[in-house]
């Protein structure tokens, strides 16, 4: 660990701290229907998409009409990806001759995981899709999965606010507004930002460039297998061009980290240097992954009336950050003990050391600990390090940020209400131990939100555990591991992980192409985001109910440090609960025998 | 419910156009106009001929050239085909390789620790980047193949590393791809 590492990751917070206030303005205005600076521009845009669409812009929904408007706009474009991705070879911009996606389990995995927000990628990018595919399918979904998410997290707040009202908002207005002012604006300015930094946008094909020094390769048969002569020696071949994939990668790249979707142009997702060239386009990056959700505490706030429970909400986020930030780059810095003496893993002025394997050497330590936190906190899953290769430790951190339900900073959206929830917990135990009514926010919280909650927390881990369970003992399941041991365990278990937390990420050496996989993630991932919103929305219909009342001297106030404690303190304790038996057999056993020098 | 069966159709219709189609169509002409070397990828053209991109790390194994990082990316610095190996670190494959590798550099570079950056595979396959040590560390092989002095050859390194952006961001680096282009121009390949 350097002092200069340190400095990175404190910069990082600070700058996120400096953009909440602003962009929390910025969304309360936005969805109350306010002014704002980019009203000329988006205001006769969004007139016009209300008229093509048949939308009554003062139409208020309930609960259960918001939730039935953003399940079936999820379905139908959902169904359109398929399709994309199936017709793909018949389809324009594809200078590679791509073909459609095929199996059809990849397809509907594929289509689930960017309609989810998940952005889960048992595909290679520059392998398989097509720019137009890229474009109109999956950088699409970037941004409507995401104006989806903010959307419920406001309607949820409107829940919270409103008093004896019967409606959240309208769902169509929640989710253009939340595209055109929240994402659209931003994503302008940050394509441009990241192309000026080498982030490639073109239409171009691949290009094919001579290389300085012809390389020797092993060759392969046609099944992939190494090609051996007559005596069992591999046959070499001389391989004298590179080919240089290409694309309108920018456009998609921001989007990816605003929307905290997470799903690579590449394969290599933002460790390929023409997603993330520089150490400046990681930190824009990186920032734009927390922005949005750091921002919509301060909207929870400010449309609450209650601006100081926003920043109470914000530390205990900030605090499990810097908790997961610092174990990761302590984890990562120590390198691995299993590399002999002579290997130099030290940091020095010339070298970040530590455990390289699966890093880029323009991060570092640092910047690639800095990003594996940062993208399981939020539920993005872009990563610039492979997660499979870090120590048992620095790999159970992203694992259990995601267990904990992606409520720090979290997903856009998805973030703040998964946290909200963990909130009404929280109000609720502390009524508990005082042994009066709960009330939040003038709300009495009663059996029905606490029922509801409970759903949310019970459904997450029913789903990743269950399917884990199954893929642990059965071939079909246990075929896919790439490494031995209980590193094995901790593959499936981050892939279930990943998928019901829509985040996206992975220990990829797990091979998912296949039915099994294929087709339980799909599904975890669809449960992991419409079974949470039906619950959620139907705490928010209940609360907007209510009427309110004033605090009394047994209120619980939620806008103390104290308040802040027991709020991480029930997130820490429902994960704990239900997740550490799986971790104890994965990550830690495996930390334990690495430092005991065995290997699998 | 019909009605929003209706707008989700025309709805999601409306907005794959405007975000798309038109939005990536739109930051394509504004890439290409204000940067267009950036956008296309950095493509370095040496007597006519395209030779790579400056960001996109190439193999070089030879005695005479800095070499890269190893590469997982297809049958190594594939650039259609990025990726890391996605070992484990307690994985025996992932060990052996490292150690018989590190044992090899060191016995070739008299006794030396070897810089672990290059011994391990990058995220991405096509990392253009090693660090500056692991750049010093080739120096005396570098200089011993092409007949100049070590002096020399250690000087093209230093100014060949590209500190932390503004100071502070990032971690220092060699560009390798660059390195050899300029050791090529001093020798002759």
């Amino acid at each position: 660990m350097t002092a200069n590492g340190w400095f990175q990751i404190v910069l990082f917070l600070g700058l996120i701290l400096a953009v909440t206030k602003p962009l929390g303005v910025y969304m309360a205005r936005v969805f109350n229907g306010d002014k704002t600076f980019v009203d000329p521009v988006f205001r006769p845009l969004e007139r016009l998409i209300y008229r093509l669409t048949a939308v009554d812009e003062n139409h208020e929904m309930r609960w259960s009409e918001y939730a039935v408007a953003m399940l079936f706009f999820s379905a139908v474009s959902m169904t359109v990806l398929y399709a994309i991705l199936r017709l793909q070879g018949h389809l324009p911009l594809n200078p590679q001759k791509f073909a459609g996606v095929s199996p059809e389990h990849l397809a509907f995995n594929t289509a689930a995981s960017f309609t989810t927000n998940t952005n889960w990628q048992a595909y290679s990018g520059e392998t398989t899709m097509s720019y137009f595919t890229q474009m109109a399918g999956l950088a699409y979904h970037n941004f409507v999965s995401a104006a989806a998410g903010i959307a419920l997290a406001i309607a949820f707040i409107r829940g919270i606010a409103r008093r004896q009202m019967e409606t959240i908002g309208n769902f169509w207005v929640d989710m253009v507004r939340a595209s055109l002012w929240v994402l659209l604006p931003f994503c302008v300015v940050g394509t441009l930002l990241l192309v000026s930094q080498g982030v490639v946008q073109n239409l171009r094909p691949y290009d094919t460039v001579k290389l300085v020094e012809p390389q020797q390769v092993q060759k392969n048969r046609a099944d992939g297998k190494p090609m051996v002569d007559a005596a069992g020696k591999p046959v070499m071949e001389t391989v004298s061009r590179q080919r240089i994939a290409q694309g309108p990668v920018a456009s998609q790249e921001f989007i990816k980290e605003w929307g905290t979707n997470g799903g690579g142009y590449f394969n290599a997702n933002s460790a390929h240097p023409f997603e993330n060239p520089t150490p400046l386009s990681n930190l824009i990056e990186m920032f734009a992954i927390f922005a949005v959700s750091s921002g919509l505490t301060y909207t929870l706030g400010r449309m609450t009336g209650s601006q100081r429970h926003g920043w109470a909400v914000w530390s205990a986020m900030a605090i499990l950050f810097l908790a997961g930030v610092s174990t990761v780059y302590w984890a990562e810095a120590r390198g691995n003990p299993l590399y002999a003496p002579n290997v130099d893993q030290h940091a020095s002025a010339v070298q970040s050391g530590g455990n390289m394997e699966g890093k880029e050497v323009r991060f570092g330590i640092a910047n690639s600990a800095l990003w594996a936190t940062i993208t399981t906190d939020a539920s993005c899953g872009a990563i610039n390090s492979w997660h499979d290769s870090f120590t048992p430790l620095g790999g159970l951190v992203p694992l259990v940020n995601i267990m904990l339900g992606e409520i720090i900073f979290g997903g856009v959206g998805a973030g703040m209400y998964g946290m909200l929830i963990f909130v009404l917990l929280a109000v609720f135990i502390a009524g508990l131990m005082v042994g009066r009514t709960p009330e939040y926010l003038g709300k009495k919280i009663e059996a029905y939100d606490v029922k509801m909650a409970m759903l949310v927390v019970l459904i997450f881990p029913l789903i990743i555990l269950a399917f884990s369970a199954v893929s642990a003992v059965k071939p079909y399941g246990t075929a896919g591991i790439l490494n031995p041991g209980p590193h094995g365990l901790s593959e499936i278990l981050y892939a279930f992980t990943s998928g019901a937390g829509n985040n996206g990420s992975a220990f990829s050496g797990l091979t998912v192409n296949t039915p099994w996989y294929d087709t339980t993630l799909g599904v975890a991932m669809l449960a992991g985001r419409f079974l949470m919103i039906i619950p959620m929305l139907a705490i928010a219909g209940n609360l907007a109910r209510k009427k309110h009342v004033p605090p009394s001297l047994g209120t619980f106030p939620v806008t103390t440090p104290l308040f802040t404690a027991v709020l991480i303190g029930v997130v820490l304790i429902v994960g704990a609960l239900t997740f550490f038996p799986a971790l104890s057999l994965g990550p830690i056993l495996e930390h334990l025998l690495m430092y005991a020098g065995r290997t699998f | 419910m019909k009605k929003n069966l209706v707008i989700s159709v025309l709805m999601t219709v409306v907005t794959t156009v405007l975000l798309g189609i038109v939005f990536p169509l739109l930051m394509t002409a504004a890439s290409q106009l204000l940067f267009p070397d950036k956008a296309n990828g950095q493509l370095i053209v040496r007597d006519g001929k395209v030779i790579g991109s400056r960001i996109i790390g190439q193999p070089f194994t030879g005695p005479g050239y800095f070499h890269s990082r190893p590469s997982a990316a297809g049958f190594g610095y594939d650039a259609a085909n990025s990726g890391g190996t996605n070992l484990g670190p307690t994985n025996r494959k992932l060990i052996d390789r490292v150690n018989q590798d590190a044992a090899a550099l060191y016995a070739e570079n008299r006794n030396a620790p070897v810089p672990v950056d290059l011994i391990t595979t990058s995220a991405s396959g096509l990392d253009p980047d090693i660090t500056p040590a692991a750049a010093y560390f080739q120096v005396p092989r570098v200089a011993g193949e092409r007949h100049i002095s070590p002096e020399e050859v250690g000087e093209l390194v230093r100014s060949h590393i590209q500190p932390r952006q503004f100071g502070f961001l990032g971690e220092p680096r060699v560009n390798v791809l660059e390195l050899n282009l300029a050791l090529d121009r001093t020798t002759g390949p």
